[in-house]
């Protein structure tokens, strides 16, 4: 509850700030200040202390893993803010409007990891979808920008309304919109209440961008500002991943039979088609783009069923992978273009650069050392207690072995092939806050368990 | 003790990342590489206690060391390859000499770790960190075609770990303490079909590594194509953590799936030696020759295992360790020629013997321990292993008893166009061979006969291991 109200609050601060406060650096200070209040009010909360005593008619549930992913949430933030901040304050006029935006997502995130209650995840989605949209758009003169915005608020929109069908379905068979688990003693429309969440499952692939329901993704990444799209593929998505879980965590088991038909079709195909596409493309911003589509799928994999492995393997998940995307597009944003070909002999001219490029691709390829390893690991892990067939492990590895293909074409560009590398300007300390995260990607590859101990006790 | 052996090679990489001047880089590897060597010797003669430590204990993995009489056997073979290897090569001068001795030395790490972990997570994960470092060095440092063909190389084998992985997940889950250790591994309960699943998904893994046919497409590139240097470690070293994997892990673990399977991984292997057998006789490229030499002997080793008799596996053991010094001599000479000539077409040279008597001598010692002819090294171990095969099938023991000849074939060949016949212009512009590579082929080929006449201690240094395996 801290969480969401000081979130919101400090969406309203930031809007005030961007006429009254002068100077993009202050501004950027000003942002990563109040993520660090919001991150102490989030802790205050795991301690049992309230800003505010406000009943939620159960329409929210505080727990544990809600909480502690919300500190992961507003972390990442911080870090991308740290990092990205000089970046964000090139686009547009209003550079403290963006960071409103960002606290405003923060908000729906915080909605989306604690709802109880199908109206609550409509607004938690709708409180971060709508600022997605505007950031998609931000950078006002250019028709990509645009073209990108516009598409994802038509599409944005109709997955929506996918998802209140879905919702009103649901209540039509249970007569409530309360999240529990099917009530035995009760005869429910057992058509309407699948159908339902079958709605609700379409929708939420569209906004984790799983396929096949992925087709606006790659225009929507390619086309907003490159920073954003950074926002929007880590802690954006991470958020509808946790809402998508709390969803099914006890949902699933009310149409059993059609879940083990569905979910393996959702996880082949977007495997299929993130590893597959990425594969051929010649822009890296684009094979970032069905990277983390095929990322998706193994996200999806935390939905099998409940364990500690899948409720650990999401969140170390979600943090290895905003850690290692967060890095390479920072990368990319110092780039003069997205084609391969700017990485040409990068590894020359900037070594440490280059290396640390190279874990996050390794990272997000899950080779041993660095965090992306023990990600999967988990989720392999998960799937198999969960009593998933053996096959769809050996299909999702097989895809992790293509995957490498892709990521390692961008390291072979670095280091084997000779030329000029096409980079701006880079100070040595943006490589060095770069190098932060390479190090915590790494030390989460060698203590994964790092991030769990707080979890529990 | 154990830990240093992962430390040493280690820590001196990392030091190495910083020393920009390429003869101190040189000499700080070969000291390193020897005390690990020393390390080994001691090890290997009073062995070690375990290295145990807690490692990730959410998922209860360890970081367990322990060395047994194969685990020895292999450390042993590490640690003599790689300074050999160093000081053999230490003419040749790639760019960026540091960082390529760096990485050799994180190789030598991993495979260290390969041979010493008892605890599947870990031994994934040394896997891992031995392959990696050797993508770059050849991607970077190897011949024309390079970049592709480690490409290939890297995802064939990472795909096989991967399988590897989803096997250790497997069994994991099946283990009653829910632990990665060896021994809570081979207390899985597994039934039949479980076993044989698990079983396939290990093999694998090793199946590329080794490799067998036909999943060994991209070893002979990879071995042409890469550095010499790390080719010397990839096919010394690396190959026989395939068939060190068979042994610690898949046979103990997985017996009844083990034995379901015999028939179709012998007769695999078998193809496997006749085919690269006859493709050596072919060869130009003198590289290309070892490693298709090499993937008949590996296969001979792989059929000797799965025709599961005692004498058969106890060759194996032995045979692990030969070829290893066999194969590295002969890298050894023929990157000596290839240094100096700038040729590795068979064609253009001749007249070694006359131009470098002491090479062609040595030349000669390495391609007789190639034939397995007696005195040498390998023939104690091929000689038990065809004994194993013998009795295993008549039919399987001839057929891969004609290796024998075919191997005679193309090295005798090998040995007549490189060092007989007409000086080649080519080979007279060579000159005096540096001392410190002749010192090591020197020690090589002792080691050769010694071992060759007195196998004695290498029989005992596995024989703890032998009885474990047997016994399952």
């Amino acid at each position: 509850m801290n969480a969401i109200i000081i979130s919101a609050f400090l969406g309203v601060v930031m809007m005030f700030a961007s006429w009254s406060i002068k100077g993009e650096n202050k501004q950027k200070n000003i942002a990563l200040f109040g993520l660090i209040i919001l991150i102490l009010a989030n802790l205050a909360q795991l301690n049992g202390w309230y800003v505010a005593d406000i009943d939620t008619k159960n329409m929210l549930s505080f727990t544990r893993f809600g909480l502690y992913t919300n500190t992961l949430f507003y972390c990442l933030t911080f870090i991308y803010i740290w990092i990205n901040g000089e970046e964000i304050s090139k686009i547009g006029n209003h550079v403290a409007d963006f960071y409103a935006l960002f606290f405003f997502i923060l908000c729906g995130a915080s909605i989306l990891t604690s709802f109880d209650n199908l109206l609550m995840l409509f607004i938690g989605i709708e409180i971060l979808s709508i600022p997605l949209y505007i950031l998609t758009g931000s950078d006002k003169k250019s028709l990509f920008s645009n073209e990108a915005a516009i598409k994802y608020f038509l599409m944005g929109s109709f997955s929506t309304g996918v998802l209140l069908l879905g919702i009103t379905f649901i209540y039509g068979a249970t007569g409530s919109f309360k999240l529990m688990p099917p009530d035995a003693s009760i005869q429910y429309e057992q058509f309407m209440f699948s159908g339902g969440l079958i709605l609700i499952f379409a929708a939420m692939n569209f906004k984790v961008s799983a396929a096949p329901f992925h087709f606006w993704t790659p225009d929507v990444y390619d086309g907003a500002p490159t920073v954003f799209t950074s926002f929007m593929a880590t802690i954006a998505k991470s958020a509808g991943f946790i809402a998508f879980i709390n969803i099914y965590l006890v949902q699933y088991k009310a149409f059993e039979k059609t879940w083990v038909i569905i979910l393996p079709l959702g996880i082949v195909s977007t495997l299929l088609v993130g590893n597959v596409t990425a594969v051929f493309q010649r822009s890296v911003k684009r094979m970032l783009t069905y990277s983390s589509i095929a990322q998706a799928g193994f996200m999806l994999f935390a939905l099998y069923g409940t364990s500690n492995f899948a409720n650990e393997g999401i969140l170390l998940y979600i943090v290895v992978y905003s850690l290692a995307s967060i890095g390479i597009f920072a990368v990319l944003i110092k780039m003069k273009e997205n084609s391969f070909e700017a990485f040409h002999g990068l590894a020359k001219t900037h070594p440490l650069l280059a290396f640390l490029t190279t874990v996050f691709l390794c990272s997000l390829a899950g080779i041993p050392i660095t965090g992306g390893f023990f990600a999967k690991y988990y989720m392999i892990n998960a799937v198999l207690i969960a009593g998933a067939g053996i096959w769809l492990v050996v299909v999702a590895m097989i895809f992790a072995s293509i995957s490498v293909y892709y990521y390692f074409k961008l390291i072979q560009a670095m280091y084997f092939v000779p030329g000029t590398p096409a980079i701006g300007e880079l100070d040595k300390s943006y490589t060095y806050k770069l190098a932060v995260i390479a190090i915590l990607i790494l030390v989460l590859g060698v203590f994964p368990n790092l991030l769990f101990n707080y979890l529990y006790f | 003790m154990l830990l240093s052996f992962i430390l040493i090679p280690f820590v001196t990489a990392l030091l190495l990342l910083f020393i920009k001047k390429n003869t101190s880089a040189n000499t700080i590897a070969i000291v390193s590489t020897l005390g690990t060597l020393v390390a080994a010797i001691v090890v290997a003669g009073k062995g070690a206690v375990d290295f145990n430590a807690p490692w990730i204990p959410v998922l209860n993995a360890q970081f367990l060391l322990h060395v047994d009489g194969l685990a020895k056997i292999l450390v042993l073979l590490t640690a003599i390859s790689f300074p050999a290897i160093i000081i053999a090569t230490s003419q040749n001068q790639p760019k960026q000499k540091n960082i390529f001795l760096s990485l050799l030395l994180f190789t030598q790490s991993g495979l260290m770790g390969v041979f010493l972990s008892g605890d599947a997570l870990l031994f994934y994960f040394f896997w891992e960190l031995a392959l990696i470092p050797v993508y770059f060095l050849s991607s970077i440092w190897g011949g024309e075609k390079r970049i592709a063909v480690t490409f290939k190389f890297f995802i064939y084998t990472f795909l096989g770990s991967l399988m590897m992985l989803i096997g250790i997940v497997f069994v994991y889950m099946h283990t009653s303490d829910q632990s990665f250790l060896i021994q809570s591994f081979a207390k899985a309960n597994l039934t039949g079909g479980q076993q044989v699943t698990a079983f396939a998904l290990f093999f694998i893994a090793f199946a590329i590594k080794m490799p067998i046919f036909p999943l060994h497409t991209w070893q002979p590139d990879a071995y042409e194509q890469s550095p010499t240097a790390v080719t010397m470690v990839m096919s010394a070293v690396m190959v026989k953590m395939g068939l060190y994997g068979i042994l610690r892990w898949l046979l103990p673990l997985f017996p009844t799936a083990f034995m379901a399977h015999i028939h179709v991984v012998v007769i695999l292997s078998v193809i496997g030696i006749l085919y690269a057998s006859f493709i050596a006789i072919r060869q130009d490229d003198i590289k290309r020759l070892i490693a298709y030499s090499s993937i008949a002997h590996i296969g001979l080793m792989n059929a000797a295992i799965f025709s599961h008799l005692q004498i058969g596996i106890q060759g194996v053991m032995v045979q692990l360790f030969s070829h290893g010094i066999n194969v590295l001599g002969l890298w050894i000479v023929a990157d000596i020629i290839e240094q100096q000539t700038g040729t590795r077409s068979m064609q253009q040279m001749g007249g070694l013997a006359k131009k470098q008597p002491t090479l062609a001598i040595l030349l000669v010692g390495f391609a007789l321990a190639n034939i397995a002819l007696p005195l040498t090294n390998a023939f104690v171990g091929e000689f038990l292993m065809f004994n194993s095969l013998f009795q295993y099938n008549v039919w399987v023991g001839a057929a891969a008893g004609v290796s024998i000849i075919l191997a005679a074939i193309y090295t005798l060949n090998m040995v007549q166009k490189v060092a007989y016949g007409e000086v080649s212009t080519q080979i007279n512009q060579m000159q005096t061979i540096n001392t410190p590579a002749q010192i090591v082929l020197i020690v090589l080929l002792i080691i050769v006969f010694v071992t060759g006449v007195f196998p004695q201690p290498l029989f005992d240094l596995t024989a703890d291991s032998l009885q474990q395996i047997i016994v399952k």
